[in-house]
C-alpha cells in the first residue's frame, strides 16, 4: 500500500479563524482524510514538537502555516516545518503579511506590556510584569520571549506560496486542497513558486455589484453616520472609506455587498509595492477639491489613516513598523 | 531543588488557546508539590486598538479568537452603542442575538463532539486510538459525523446570512447593523432552526443514554478529584433566567446564594486581575472577596464562568424545552449549584438546546425582517462597556475614546481568562490527587486533562475526523536532569 | 566635538517646472545645501507615495518633493495630484512616527531658481533639527535590536 503523502497545519500567534475556515469546508475535509496523512495539527490531534523534529527533513509534502511570528516559540516551529515540509505555504493574513495583530507594531513593545499589567481591572501593586525566567521555589519556570516587532513567515523562513485572507474563503481553501490532491495524483501542476493562491488577480472593486461612477468626494464619513448605506451604489462613493481599490479579490466583495466597506482583509492586489500607499493615491485623487485647507478639512474625515490604510499589512510594508517601536530611547 | 525532586512538562497542550503548558513539580515523596498552567501568548490588542475608531473594534476584536469572533464581535457592538449612547432599533438586537444563537449551537457542537465528548462517550480509559470524533461516531451510530458536519454547517449559513462572512462577522456598528434580512433568508434560518432543536435534543439523548447510564462515568463526573466549591457567574435576564446576549451579570456563592448582581458599566467594582510573573495571563477574581490565592470556598475570590456556571447563577433556562433538560440536571445532581467540573459537558448540551429553541424564537419575531436596522448616533463618544456570555465565559469590553471616537483607552477581560485560576486549580487538584509516589502512567495523562478540557478552553475546538487526541508527552527527569522516562500519548 | 549631523534628502522635481529651477540655481551659481538627491519625474503628478515611503525606508531623513505653481502644470492640473497625495500621506506617515516636517511640497517655476534655493536650505535646517530618522533595513533585523531592547521583559522581579 502505498503511503499517503503527509499533511500538516500549525498555528503560531494566530486567532484560530485559519482552522474554523479549513473546517467550514466541511465534506472536503473528508478529502484531506482520504488522500493525506495528517502527522502534525495541534488543534487537531496528538502529534507533539518531538515527532516533529523527529521526522525526515522534507517528508511533509505540504504545511498549512498560519499565525504571526510574535515570540521566539513562533520562530522556531516556523524554522522547524520549513526543514521538515516540502511545501510550506504562509497560510491566513497573518502569516502572509502580519494582519491586525501586526498594528501592535506602532508602538514600542514595552507599551504592550505594561498596558496588559496596568489596565484599571489589574490588581497589580507590586508592578509585575511576565518574565521569561522565573525562580519558583520549586524550580525554573520559562516562557518565550516577545519579539520587539511583529513580524511575517516570509521575513523569518522562505515561504513557497502564500494564501491570502482573514481568514482565506472556505470556497478558496476547497478548490487549492482539490488542485493539491490533483497535483500528487499527477494530474496538474503547482503554479510556480513564490505565487499567491487560492485569490484572484484583481481588486475587491472588480467582483464587488455596486455601481461605481467618477468619485467626487467632498466628505468622508463613519458609517454609522450615513448607515444604512445605498445597497447599489459603492460604498466609496458614499464617503465611507472602502479598501476595495487596492486589495486583493478572491473573497467574492462579501463585505460590500452586506453593507460593510471592505477593510482589505485579503491583503494588496497583484502588483502592489505598498498597499498603504496605494490606498493613499487611490483615497486622494477622490478628494473633491484643489486647495489645500479645503483637502485638509476632507481629510479630517479620515481620522485614523495609518490603521486604515495599514490595518492587516503593517508588518509586510515598507516600513512594517512605528519608529517608537524600533527606535532606541535616550 | 532537593536531589530527589523531580519535574514533568507537558508541552505543548493542545485544543487550548494556541498554546499552554503545565509544569508539575513532585517533592521527596513522589507526590506533587506545586502545578503552573503557563500561557505563553500576548498579542496586545488592549494597546493597538488605542488610536483606533471605536467602530472597527466589532471588526478588530473579532481576531482576537476565529473560534468565538461572534462573541467579541457582539460584546465590541455593545460597547461602542454604549460609547455613543446610542440604542439601536429593535430589530437590530433581534438580528444580532439571532446571530449569536446560531453561532452558539456550530460552538458548542463542536466542542462536545469532538473535544470533550470522547472521553464520555467512549470513556476515559478507553483506547487511545478511539477518544476521538471517530470513536464518538462509531459508539454513537455512523449518522452522527454527518449531523455535526450538518449542524455546523447550517449555523455558519446563519451566521453568514447576517453577518455577511462565517468568520469575522462584519454587520455591527454603532447604532445597529448594516444589512437587511429578507423573508428568504428567515424562512431558510427558521427551518434550520427547527432542525437545530432536534439535534440539540439527539445530542442530549446521547449523552444520557451514554454517559449517565454508566456508572463508572457518573461516578467520574460526581467524584471529588474534579470537583471545586467557587463562586460562579453568568448573565441574566430580568427574570433571572440565563440570556447570552443581554442582561446584568449575576454572581452566586459556593452554597448558591446570590452574592452580587451588576450592570456593565459597574463591572470594574467587582472584577479585579491578580498577576502571576511566570505566565503572560492574569487570573480575575472577585474584588469583594479578595484574592487569597488558587484554593476554593467563600473566603476565596476565585469565580467559574462556563455553561455549568450560567446554569447555577439562574433560576432557569427562558426556552421550555432547555427548561426541562435544566431542572432534570439538577434533580440527578442533587440540587444547585452543581460544581463538579465535569458536568460542564452536560450543561453545555442544555445550553446548546437553549440556544437553538430561542434562535427559532427570534427567527419567527415579526419584526426581525423590518427594514428599521439602524439609528444614527447623534451624541458624543465617550466611555461604554459591552458585556455579553462568551460559550466559555463572561466577556467585558470596556472602551474610552475621544471627542472623535478614537480609543483613548481599552480593556478587556475575555470568557476563558475568567477561568484561568479554575483552570490552575483543577489541573494541580487532578495532578495531586492522581500522582502518588512519583508514579505515573499513561492513564495519568488523560486524566489531567479531562481536567482543562471541561473548561473548553478557549480554541478548544476546530476538529474533526481525524484521529487525535491530548498530544501529552510527560518527561520524567532525575535531579541531574537528565531524561529517564518518557510517557507518549498519541496515535502512531 | 560631534559630527554635525548631515540630513539625506531626497528631493523630487518635475521636469518643466522645478528641475529647471534647480538647473537654473546651478548656472547661476546659487549654493543650496549639498543635502539634497534630486529625482526628475516628468511631473510631480507622477509622485506615488511609496516612492516617498522608499525614500524614508532605505535611508532619507527627508523628502522634498517639487512642482510647478497650481495652475501652470505643465500636464494642466496634475500638481493637484501631487497635493492632495502629499497631504494625506504626511497624515499616515504621522501614525508611524515620521514628523510632518520631513515631507515639504514646494512650487516652484523654471525662473525660480533663487525660490528653490532658499526652500531647499530652509528644509536641510528643519530636517537637521529633527535629527536622524535611520529606519532600519529589516535584514538582519536582530542588528537593530539591541540588548536593551531584546530579549524583552525584564529580567528582575521588584522586590
Amino acid at each position: 500500500m502505498t503511503a499517503k503523502p503527509k499533511f500538516a497545519m500549525y498555528w503560531a500567534a494566530s486567532c484560530g479563524g485559519c482552522e474554523i475556515a479549513v473546517l467550514n469546508t466541511n465534506e472536503k475535509i473528508l478529502d484531506v482524510d482520504a488522500n493525506f496523512e495528517v502527522v502534525f495539527w495541534p488543534v487537531a490531534m496528538d502529534a507533539k514538537y518531538e515527532d516533529v523534529r523527529a521526522m525526515e527533513d522534507g517528508s511533509i509534502l505540504l504545511t498549512l502555516f498560519n499565525g504571526g511570528m510574535r515570540n521566539n516559540e513562533n520562530e522556531e516551529m516556523a524554522h522547524l516545518l520549513r526543514r521538515k515540509s516540502k511545501i510550506l505555504v504562509a497560510f491566513g493574513s497573518c502569516a502572509t503579511e502580519g494582519c491586525i495583530p501586526g498594528l501592535a507594531n506602532l508602538s514600542p513593545l514595552s507599551e504592550m506590556v505594561d498596558t496588559a499589567f496596568t489596565t484599571i481591572s489589574t490588581d497589580n501593586p507590586d508592578n509585575i510584569r511576565p518574565q521569561t525566567t522565573f525562580e519558583v521555589p520549586e524550580g525554573t519556570l520559562t516562557i518565550p520571549i516577545l519579539n520587539p516587532v511583529l513580524k511575517t513567515l516570509a521575513q523569518v523562513v522562505d515561504v513557497d506560496y502564500y494564501m491570502p485572507g482573514c481568514p482565506p474563503e472556505s470556497t478558496q481553501i476547497a478548490a487549492v486542497i482539490d488542485l493539491v490532491i490533483q497535483v500528487v495524483q499527477g494530474k496538474a501542476q503547482l503554479p510556480p513558486k513564490g505565487s499567491v493562491i487560492g485569490a484572484g488577480n484583481s481588486t475587491v472593486c472588480d467582483e464587488c455589484p455596486r455601481a461605481r461612477n467618477v468619485k467626487v468626494i467632498s466628505a468622508f464619513r463613519r458609517i454609522q453616520d450615513v448607515a444604512p448605506l445605498d445597497p447599489n451604489l459603492c460604498i466609496l462613493e458614499q464617503g465611507v472609506p472602502c479598501n476595495g481599490p487596492a486589495t486583493r479579490s478572491g473573497c467574492n466583495s462579501r463585505c460590500p455587498r452586506v453593507g460593510a466597506q471592505c477593510i482589505g482583509c485579503y491583503g494588496p492586489a497583484e502588483g502592489v509595492l505598498d498597499y498603504g500607499a496605494r490606498l493613499v493615491t487611490a483615497f486622494a485623487s477622490v478628494v473633491d477639491s484643489d486647495e489645500p485647507k479645503e483637502i485638509e478639512r476632507i481629510l479630517e474625515g479620515i481620522p485614523d489613516p495609518t490603521g486604515q490604510f495599514y490595518r492587516f499589512n503593517l508588518a509586510d510594508s515598507m516600513l512594517r513598523a512605528g519608529k517608537s517601536a524600533w527606535q532606541k530611547k535616550g | 531543588m532537593t536531589t530527589t525532586t523531580k519535574r514533568i512538562t507537558i508541552d505543548p497542550i493542545t485544543r487550548l488557546e494556541g498554546h499552554g503548558k503545565i509544569e508539575i513539580f513532585l517533592n521527596e515523596d513522589g507526590n506533587v508539590a506545586n502545578t503552573y498552567f503557563q500561557i505563553p501568548e500576548l498579542r496586545g490588542f488592549e494597546r493597538f486598538c488605542v488610536g483606533r475608531p471605536v467602530e472597527e473594534m466589532a471588526l478588530l476584536t473579532s481576531r482576537i479568537c476565529g473560534v468565538c469572533p461572534e462573541a467579541h464581535h457582539m460584546a465590541a457592538a455593545k460597547a461602542a452603542d454604549a460609547v455613543y449612547h446610542v440604542d439601536p432599533p429593535r430589530t437590530a438586537k433581534l438580528l444580532r442575538e439571532l446571530l449569536y444563537m446560531a453561532f452558539y449551537c456550530t460552538d458548542h457542537t463542536t466542542h462536545f463532539y469532538a473535544l470533550g465528548g470522547p472521553d464520555f462517550i467512549v470513556g476515559p480509559d478507553a483506547p487511545v486510538a478511539e477518544r476521538n470524533i471517530l470513536g464518538v461516531i462509531h459508539k454513537v451510530g455512523p449518522e452522527t459525523g454527518g449531523k455535526v458536519i450538518q449542524m455546523r454547517k447550517f449555523g455558519h449559513n446563519v451566521i453568514e446570512m447576517i453577518g455577511g462572512r462565517k468568520v469575522h462577522p462584519a454587520t455591527s456598528i454603532p447604532g445597529g447593523m448594516t444589512k437587511i434580512l429578507s423573508e428568504d433568508e428567515r424562512k431558510q434560518i427558521e427551518e434550520m432552526g427547527r432542525w437545530a432543536i432536534d439535534f440539540a435534543l439527539f445530542s442530549l439523548q446521547a449523552f444520557k443514554d451514554i454517559v449517565l447510564a454508566n456508572k463508572a462515568y457518573l461516578d467520574l463526573i460526581v467524584g471529588d478529584v474534579y470537583t471545586h466549591r467557587t463562586y460562579y457567574m453568568g448573565l441574566v435576564d430580568e427574570k433571572n433566567k440565563v440570556n447570552f446576549y443581554n442582561g446584568l451579570v449575576r454572581v452566586v456563592d459556593p452554597d448558591g446564594k446570590e452574592f452580587v448582581k451588576y450592570t456593565a458599566s459597574d463591572y470594574a467594582k467587582h472584577i479585579a486581575e491578580h498577576v502571576e510573573p511566570w505566565t503572560y495571563l492574569k487570573f480575575p477574581y472577585l474584588k469583594n472577596v479578595g484574592w487569597k490565592g488558587f484554593v476554593d470556598g467563600k473566603d476565596s475570590g476565585v469565580y467559574m464562568t462556563t455553561p455549568l456556571s450560567r446554569l447555577n447563577v439562574s433560576d432557569g433556562m427562558a426556552t421550555p424545552k432547555a427548561q426541562a433538560a435544566y431542572e432534570e440536571f439538577y434533580a440527578t445532581l442533587g440540587g444547585k449549584p452543581v460544581h463538579q467540573r465535569l458536568a460542564i459537558h452536560w450543561a453545555r448540551l442544555i445550553e446548546l438546546l437553549y440556544a437553538a429553541e430561542h434562535w427559532v424564537e427570534l427567527a419567527t419575531d415579526p419584526e426581525i425582517t423590518s427594514p428599521n436596522v439602524h439609528t444614527v448616533p447623534t451624541e458624543k463618544p465617550t466611555e461604554g462597556v459591552g458585556i455579553v456570555e462568551a460559550p466559555r465565559g463572561t466577556l467585558t469590553h470596556h472602551y474610552t475614546t475621544d471627542e472623535k471616537g478614537l480609543l483613548t483607552k481599552v480593556n478587556l477581560i475575555v470568557g476563558t481568562t475568567n477561568n484561568y485560576a479554575p483552570i490552575q486549580m483543577s489541573t494541580q487538584k487532578a495532578a495531586s490527587s492522581l500522582i502518588k509516589g512519583g508514579k505515573v502512567s499513561a492513564g495519568l495523562l488523560n486524566m489531567i486533562e479531562m481536567a482543562f478540557r471541561a473548561y473548553d478552553p478557549c480554541f478548544g475546538c476546530a476538529t474533526h475526523s481525524i484521529p487525535g487526541e491530548m498530544p501529552l508527552e510527560v518527561l520524567i527527569r532525575d535531579a541531574d536532569g537528565e531524561v529517564v522516562d518518557v510517557l507518549k500519548q498519541f496515535v502512531d | 566635538m560631534t559630527e554635525k549631523f548631515e540630513p539625506v534628502i531626497v528631493g523630487f522635481t518635475c521636469n518643466w517646472c522645478s528641475y529647471r529651477a534647480a538647473d537654473a540655481a546651478g548656472t547661476a551659481r546659487m549654493k543650496y545645501a549639498p543635502n539634497v538627491r534630486l529625482i526628475r519625474l516628468m511631473c510631480s503628478g507622477r509622485l506615488d507615495p511609496s516612492f516617498v515611503i522608499k525614500a524614508f525606508a532605505t535611508g532619507a531623513d527627508g523628502v522634498m518633493i517639487s512642482g510647478c505653481h497650481p495652475g501652470d502644470c505643465h500636464y494642466i492640473s496634475q500638481n493637484y495630484k501631487a497635493l492632495r497625495r502629499y497631504l494625506l500621506l504626511r497624515r499616515t506617515l504621522a501614525g508611524f512616527g515620521i514628523e510632518p516636517g520631513r515631507v515639504k511640497l514646494v512650487w516652484a517655476s523654471a525662473a525660480e531658481g533663487l525660490k528653490l534655493t532658499e526652500e531647499i536650505n530652509a528644509f536641510v535646517e528643519e530636517v537637521r533639527a529633527l535629527g536622524p530618522l535611520n529606519w532600519p533595513k529589516w535584514d538582519g533585523a536582530a542588528e537593530v535590536f539591541e540588548s536593551e531592547l531584546a530579549p524583552h521583559i525584564a529580567t528582575e522581579v521588584p522586590a
